[in-house]
């Protein structure tokens, strides 16, 4: 419990009302999407803008109290819960669309901006703003900033680092920087933009953004390839590209998913498949056309058992169906669903996907996968029950030998969800002790203190379990 | 207390099941006007388990965001999870409700409402007698006259100006009757759920279901001994009076032996169609409440089953029509496209959608008594799409949602550019081509 005093200061700043240290508030900002974990902090500040941010960081370094910045609370690396209790900063009431400049295509947005805002604002203009987060309709951008966030369309447009053209944040000992600008070129000294985003909320408070926005595609088809064998899928994924095409969608899903997806939404999927690609691709009418004729083709070359292609909305939305209700298939199995993401280069899918079913299979466990084929992004889903603890103690192991055979195959521990605390024991896997030597300088150089987003990316001692505390 | 209460009726299962996605915030009308976790379905179901693993204790600001929540169950269909939220609030409120201690005039009050008053249809029909009185005999208009009701909490004056006519007599009384035969050829035998207010206040509509399912070919049967469906009480936290009176109407209705039971409001529809689900612990009653919720359905579900599209008559004057769905209606009974096909079907009617038209209109039972806050701004919301939509008729299937649209378009100053009406009455009005018609009051 922090002094009165402080928590005077505070009210001070952001009114009675947005300064909440109440029990029913502090339990419901001490958790976010992260299963089995949650913690409680002392204090919620809701500020409504920078200079309001700015007084709040300066008492945090007065009193030396840790700050946790949140957005929706929608990420799954337990990156906004407070681990040291302190302060929970809530940018959602900071959701102002500055601006949409046409002649530069940027926009311009508060941290508290929910991403599907983001789309529908844009594309009301005709244009278009990539980056798509499966949890996009409740997401903020600040959130997608500090995590660095990917989604569907990352193959063929990259992910959020690739849009954020500059930054308006706050320094831990309360001085505000501005980073990068509305424009393309910049090597003005080190990329403090690209040192942000990503950065967890580990170096600084971001209050703006600006991003970048491409024209809106003129149209969009889909289709399903399904495949007897996993081997079969992962080579129609290397030869559409080997063939010169970028889809904008390349999705995967296992066979233990479509069991699970057909099971749940009785679509007509053959559950004896070994796995299906989504195939979406975007852009001129005459281009997207030639493209899915082609990409059929090579589908049928590679032996796919099945290939529906859409030609009506309706149909798309059906062909849809399948990679949307993956996860609620899959979540309403058993009461806990430990969605991870480990990522290969996308040639080493099928021997990723071999893997996490040979781990699954000797730990006696139920773990789906499903992805984003293209980009070598994968979600193997665990379906487990958190009160039963010899389990979770197998799904941990598990998830740690998943994570070792995603780095032996020249992949990574997370490719969009983030490293928070659930990943922080692997990272050393990932990056080596000097790589985790110079992100420490780093941290060090912005926040000599330690007051951003304590715990989290660094692990304080090596521990290599993850999913839940050994307690 | 309320803790070992909260443990001993809460689905721990279910709590378990919440994935704290946080997908139900979009959808949720309560956070999107406060922004605070704890009043969202995610925060609310966090605080219900804190308590359940002993994090915290259930003081006032625990009851008062159970009680902010409108039941509008919005979150529900977003879920990727499936977690039935609308059981966990309403187990949360029976928890409460055990253990509240409520001032002496509120208890009465309860217990006048919840005991005396709805279960009791034959209560109702006396109280309606007095309240058509008031509104024939002039006295009404005197106290309208002589302000009387700017002395009465500003939501109760709202309610008393957009009352519909009461009538002291219920539907059977109406008709004389209690099976009423199909126009033409029978091609189902329908049980008509009355409801309670419903029978008082808005006979009128019942009426016209009962029309509109005799000349869709329904012989109708108006099961007897039927009472209140307990849709207020279970989301008051009475749930026990909900079983009692559930108990009393799955009775009705096995004994009609009919093989489809319509209900023409989407609060008591969702309640009848969850009967198997509140009477599950009942082991001598969830067989027959299953075959009860099975057969329930709405009137604008079994209208589009049962008439084609192309036979509604024309409107006299083109009119633009828009639709506020009922919460209970969509997340409860899972009906949404049904209305909203009627309504494109009508030769003569624009069909423009309402922005926003699936978000609660905050009226949610007798939440806009209780929230009159929190239901003010999200009337005001409303009506802001609803003017937008520049409609001449604003339809809904749910009689408090259509008292509170009424209620929003005097607010928004939209009178005399705009009605709200109830869909059953709308298509009644509209009636068939070729149809022959049944003059019922005859």
């Amino acid at each position: 419990m922090l002094p009165e005093h402080i928590r005077s200061e505070l009210r001070a700043i952001v009114g009675e009302k947005h300064c909440l240290d109440r029990q029913e508030a502090l339990v419901a900002y001490s958790y976010d999407a992260t299963p089995m974990q949650q913690s409680l902090p002392d204090v919620v500040v809701m500020p409504q803008s920078t200079e309001e941010v700015q007084q709040i960081m300066r008492v945090a370094a007065k009193h030396q109290i840790p700050i946790v910045t949140r957005g929706a609370g929608s990420n799954l690396c337990a990156g906004t819960i407070p681990v040291g209790g302190g302060i929970v900063l809530v940018l959602n009431r900071m959701n102002q669309i500055v601006e949409i400049d046409e002649q530069n295509l940027t926009i311009t947005v508060q941290p508290g901006v929910r991403t599907a805002d983001i789309h529908q604002a844009v594309e009301a203009h005709g244009l278009f703003y990539p980056p798509d987060p499966g949890s996009m309709v409740i997401s903020t951008i600040g959130g997608n900033i500090a995590l660095n966030s990917g989604g569907l369309r990352g193959l063929k447009y990259g992910t959020t680092k690739d849009y954020v053209l500059g930054l308006e944040a706050v320094l831990p000992n309360g001085e505000i920087i501005r980073t990068g600008g509305k424009l393309m070129k910049d090597v003005a000294g080190y990329d403090l933009t690209k040192l942000l985003v990503g950065s967890e909320g580990t170096l600084a408070i971001i209050t703006q953004a600006i991003l970048k926005l491409i024209p809106k595609p003129q149209t969009q088809r889909v289709m399903l390839a399904m495949y007897a064998d996993m081997s079969q899928a992962a080579r129609s994924v290397s030869d559409i590209i080997a063939n010169r095409i970028i889809p904008g969608t390349l999705e995967f899903l296992d066979q233990g998913t479509i069991r699970v997806v057909e099971d749940f939404k009785q679509i007509g999927l053959p559950t004896d498949v070994a796995a299906i690609l989504l195939i979406g691709q975007d852009g001129e009418a005459e281009t997207v056309d030639r493209d899915i004729d082609k990409i059929s083709a090579i589908c049928k070359k590679n032996d796919a058992v099945q290939i529906k292609v859409a030609t009506t909305p309706e149909e798309a939305d059906e062909v849809m169906t399948a990679r949307r209700s993956a996860l609620a298939a899959l979540s309403r199995m058993r009461p806990t669903t430990i969605l991870e993401d480990a990522t290969v280069p996308r040639a080493q899918i099928a021997p990723m996907v071999a893997a996490i079913q040979e781990i699954t299979e000797r730990y006696g466990l139920h773990i789906c996968t499903f992805g984003h084929a293209g980009d070598g992004n994968l979600h193997p889903t665990c379906m487990t029950d958190a009160r039963n603890h010899e389990e979770i103690e197998r799904v941990e192991d598990a998830f740690a030998e998943i994570f070792q055979a995603a780095i032996d195959l020249g992949g990574t521990i997370t490719g969009e969800h983030g490293v928070g605390i659930v990943k922080a024991p692997y990272l050393e896997w990932k990056v080596g002790a000097a790589g985790i030597e110079v992100m420490k300088g780093i941290k060090q150089a912005f926040d000599p203190h330690n007051l951003l987003n304590p715990g989290k990316m660094f692990a304080k001692e090596t521990r290599n379990r993850v999913v839940v505390n050994r307690a | 207390m309320l803790k070992e209460a909260l443990i001993d009726k809460l689905d721990y299962e279910e709590l378990s099941n919440c994935m704290r996605c946080g997908f139900c915030q979009p959808a949720c009308p309560t956070f999107r006007e406060t922004g605070y976790e704890a009043a969202s379905p995610r925060g609310r179901i966090a605080l219900m388990k804190a308590v359940a693993d002993g994090v915290m204790q259930p003081d006032q600001d625990f009851v008062d965001q159970m009680n902010l929540c409108l039941g509008c169950r919005a979150c529900e269909p977003v879920c990727p999870a499936g977690v039935p939220y609308g059981q966990l609030i309403e187990q949360t409120r029976e928890a409460i409700e055990e253990v509240q201690e409520h001032p002496t005039w509120v208890k009465a009050v309860r217990k006048l409402a919840f005991t005396h008053l709805f279960p009791r249809q034959d209560r109702l029909y006396r109280l309606g007698s007095m309240l058509r009185f008031y509104q024939r005999s002039g006295m009404q208009k005197a106290v309208r006259k002589l302000g009387v009701l700017r002395i009465l909490p500003k939501q109760l004056g709202e309610m008393e100006a957009i009352m519909p006519d009461a009538s002291g007599k219920g539907i059977t009384q109406y008709l004389g009757a209690t099976v009423i035969p199909a126009v033409g050829e029978r091609k189902l035998r329908v049980g008509m759920f009355h409801g309670c207010i419903m029978d008082v206040l808005f006979n009128e509509t019942n009426l016209n279901t009962v029309r509109l399912l005799t000349e869709a070919g329904c012989e109708v049967v108006i099961a007897q001994g039927q009472v209140c469906c307990g849709a207020l009480h279970a989301h008051s936290g009475e749930r026990e009076e909900a079983r009692n009176l559930a108990r009393k109407n799955v009775e009705a209705f096995s004994k009609a032996e009919v093989e489809v039971i319509v209900s023409n409001a989407g609060g008591c529809g969702a309640l009848l169609k969850e009967y198997d689900h509140l009477l599950e612990n009942d082991p001598q009653w969830h067989e027959k409440a299953k075959w009860f919720s099975s057969r329930v359905k709405d009137i604008s579900e079994l209208l589009v089953e049962m008439v084609e599209p192309d036979t509604w008559a024309a409107l006299p004057e083109s009119k633009r029509i828009t639709y506020q769905s009922s919460c209970h209606l969509r997340n409860g009974m899972k009906v949404t496209k049904e209305p909203v096909n009627l309504l494109q079907s009508i030769p003569n009617a624009t069909y423009v959608p309402l922005r926003e038209g699936d978000r609660c209109c905050g009226s949610a039972g007798i939440y806009n008594l209780v929230q009159p806050e929190m239901a003010g701004n999200l009337l005001d919301e409303k009506m802001g799409h609803v003017a937008a939509t520049q409609a001449d008729i604003l339809v809904t299937s749910n009689p408090g949602c259509l008292l509170q649209m009424k209620a929003g378009i005097k607010r928004a100053g939209l009178e005399g550019q705009m009605e709200a009406v109830h869909i059953v009455d709308l298509l009644a009005g509209v009636r068939r081509k070729n149809g022959t018609s049944s003059d019922l009051r005859a």
